[in-house]
């Protein structure tokens, strides 16, 4: 079977997913090219969080079609699989091993064998460590590189929770809410963050804060009750009068 | 590559525990045996089972507290485990009887005779081979806990569901046991043992042989358990424990790894019940009492479960608790005195005494190393009380 051959990285066609009876994603069709940087808003419950869900294999679709980098069928694959074809994911709550510190969270996560027998006798390589700690600058941790990372707060849960996504080295990374809790400075840097991280890999960030949206400056799809409202730039979808009555407008 | 495996985790608190284990493996048997009874250190003949009984409920649990308090896999059923490799352990015992049982057949143990059986059963093959039963001590429950893992895991049974069906487990097999027809000796399970590797297995030497193997076998189990966590692996457990999904979405195969401590657990757990039976003398389908599991969750959580030693002193402390309680006038409270310790421990020492220990010295060197920090001495030392290499509290 193959899917459409074209610059397209993600594609989901005609998605559904239900919850007993209630429709999360219904009929959802979403297309990410290579290279892109992309924004979705919409209302709590509008079914951000189910779409990343979807693609990254922690719920089954009931129907519709999701392929990536071409012809890989992802409703066939689990989770592990689909880290590894290149999919990297951050939680809208920041996830990170609270026991571990900065640098092993992010040695964890560094893109490599993932076996048993690798890991009980493989040790860390100096390449490895150099990349750590061109992370840790990249997250600015690198102070903070021995803390565990139950210590770090929330915001710096978020940076390395996207350290770790950096180091998985993804093509595509889904990224849900990184500024929630955030101070207007930290949002500001991460949307930067995003920005020069984009400069190289696909990214889908889910953000209800406008400001950050404005900020990233790229195409925004708008979704309501599981399925694409409006599309376009901020601009456009901002005067949309069917977003403004669902959502902005409240 | 498996030398730098062991050096990894071979920091100073496992030099530590492995030297008094090993120092016990040779101190203890020598003031049992060359000492006189007048002497001020003379260990009396009786204690050296009972010192070596111990040491195999230590390996219990130790293969109980890395799957716990490393992986987060509470198991209610790992006496099944151990009682596997003790039957493995009993059967080499029973065939070694030979005409000397009661009915003198050279081949059939008495229970068979008894039920009037005329061959030996086929799972008895081969038990009277010595290596070949201490293969069956790490098979038998290596691969029942394989099997087990490989669709629990798989399906993704976890926390509270994983532990009923341990539970559930060790009481079918409980159940299996005490039948006649399954040929393990029904309820009275195998006993009158007389001799192991052609020694008797009654006499003083033999008995301090065996304390030795006990400790010895501990102290390996530790250093193994030790590398483990200080490797990558146990880094990967650790995730797993504390945050299942994401390490998942990193591309972790959470069910491989997780079989894999779960097996090795096991197999962990059949090589102390093979040490326990030659020491207490009988192995019964009472060791698959559901309850037996749930004892050793407790000594798990009385001793600490954020280090691997935790276990291990939870297992002593309490054994020897329940030892000297129930041999007096309390002996019918000892449920109660256990429960209560439980509760206690739980909430006034949700780390166990390792722990608790542990936390306070970790305290106290971090107090002297601020302290010297700031006199300007540089202290390159931070090593905690367990290597520092992993700080593990119990998870939530
Ligand atoms: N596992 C689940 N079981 C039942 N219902 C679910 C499940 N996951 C999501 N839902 C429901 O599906 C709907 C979509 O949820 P989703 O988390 O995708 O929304 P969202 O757009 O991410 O919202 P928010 O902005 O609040 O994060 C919600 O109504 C939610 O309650
Ligand atoms: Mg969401």
């Amino acid at each position: 079977m193959s899917g459409p051959e074209t610059e397209t990285l993600l594609y989901l066609d005609g998605v559904s997913v239900s919850f007993d009876g209630f429709k999360a994603l219904n009929e959802l069709s979403l297309i990410i090219q290579a290279g892109e940087m992309r924004a979705i808003i919409g209302p709590n419950g509008a079914g951000k969080t189910t779409m990343m869900d979807v693609v990254t294999g922690k719920t089954r679709p009931d129907t519709g079609t999701i392929y990536f980098d071409g012809n890989v069928d992802l409703t066939k694959l689990d989770e592990a699989s689909i880290a590894e074809l290149g999919i990297g994911r951050k939680f809208q709550k920041p996830t990170v091993f609270q026991h571990h510190t900065v640098w092993d969270n992010l040695e964890l996560a560094l893109a490599g064998r993932r076996g048993t027998f690798a890991a009980l006798f493989r040790r860390e390589g100096s390449s490895e460590r150099e990349r750590i700690e061109e992370l840790l600058g990249i997250i600015r941790l690198g102070e903070l590189r021995d803390m565990e990372a139950a210590n770090l707060s929330h915001g710096q849960k978020q940076w390395l929770e996207i350290g770790m996504l950096l180091a998985q080295e993804p093509k595509l990374l889904l990224v849900d809410e990184p500024a929630a809790g955030m101070t207007d400075a930290e949002t500001e840097a991460t949307a930067d963050l995003l920005k020069e991280i984009a400069k190289e890999k696909s990214v889908v960030v889910v953000e209800h804060d406008m400001t950050f949206v404005r900020a990233l400056g790229v195409k925004v799809t708008v979704l309501h009750e599981g399925s694409v409202l409006s599309e376009g730039t901020i601009d456009h979808v901002s005067e949309d009068p069917r977003v403004i009555e669902v959502y902005l407008g409240r | 590559m498996i030398g730098s495996f062991i050096r990894n985790g071979f920091d100073r608190s496992a030099f530590f525990v492995i030297l008094v284990l090993v120092a016990a493996a040779f101190v203890v048997p020598a003031l049992a045996l060359y000492t006189t009874p007048a002497s001020p250190f003379h260990i009396p003949g009786y204690a050296i089972p009972l010192m070596g009984k111990y040491l195999t409920y230590g390996l219990l649990a130790l293969s109980v507290g890395l799957i716990w308090g490393y992986c987060g896999i509470l198991s209610l059923g790992h006496g099944a485990f151990f009682a596997l490799g003790g039957y493995a352990m009993g059967m080499y015992l029973m065939r070694q009887i030979g005409t000397r049982g009661v009915y003198g057949d050279p081949v059939l143990p008495d229970f068979m005779v008894f039920l009037n059986w005329d061959e030996l059963p086929v799972a008895w093959y081969g038990f009277q081979s010595f290596p070949y039963a201490m293969l069956m001590v790490v098979l038998a429950p290596g691969i029942l806990a394989f099997v087990f893992g490989w669709f629990a895991f798989r399906s993704r049974v976890t926390g509270v569901y994983l532990s009923i069906i341990t539970q559930a487990m060790t009481f079918a097999l409980m159940l299996g046991f005490f039948r006649n027809n399954l040929g393990f000796g029904g309820n009275n399970g195998l006993t009158d043992f007389k001799d192991i590797l052609g020694f008797n297995i009654q006499a003083p030497e033999t008995r301090a042989a065996l304390f030795a193997a006990s400790a010895l076998a501990l102290a390996l189990a530790y250093l193994i358990c030790k590398s483990i966590i200080s490797s990558r692996f146990g880094k990967v457990i650790v995730a797993i424990r504390d945050a299942e999904s994401r390490t998942r979405f990193l591309g972790y195969r959470v069910e491989n790894y997780k079989l894999v401590v779960w097996v090795l657990s096991a197999c962990m757990a059949g090589i102390a019940g093979a040490l326990y039976v030659p020491q207490v003398g009988i192995i019964n389908p009472g060791e698959f009492e559901p309850a037996n599991s749930i004892e050793v969750v407790i000594w798990v959580a009385v001793g600490g479960r954020g280090l691997l030693v935790g276990p291990i002193v939870g297992a002593i402390v309490v054994n020897f608790a329940k030892s000297w309680f129930t041999t007096g006038a309390l002996a019918p409270y000892w449920l109660f005195a256990l429960g209560g310790l439980f509760v206690g421990v739980t909430l006034f020492l949700p780390k166990g005494i390792m722990g608790t220990l542990g936390g306070g010295w970790t305290a106290l060197k971090q107090r002297r190393a601020s302290a010297a920090a700031e006199a300007g001495v540089s202290v390159t030392d931070t090593d905690g009380p367990d290597g520092g290499r992993l700080k593990t509290e119990p998870a939530e």
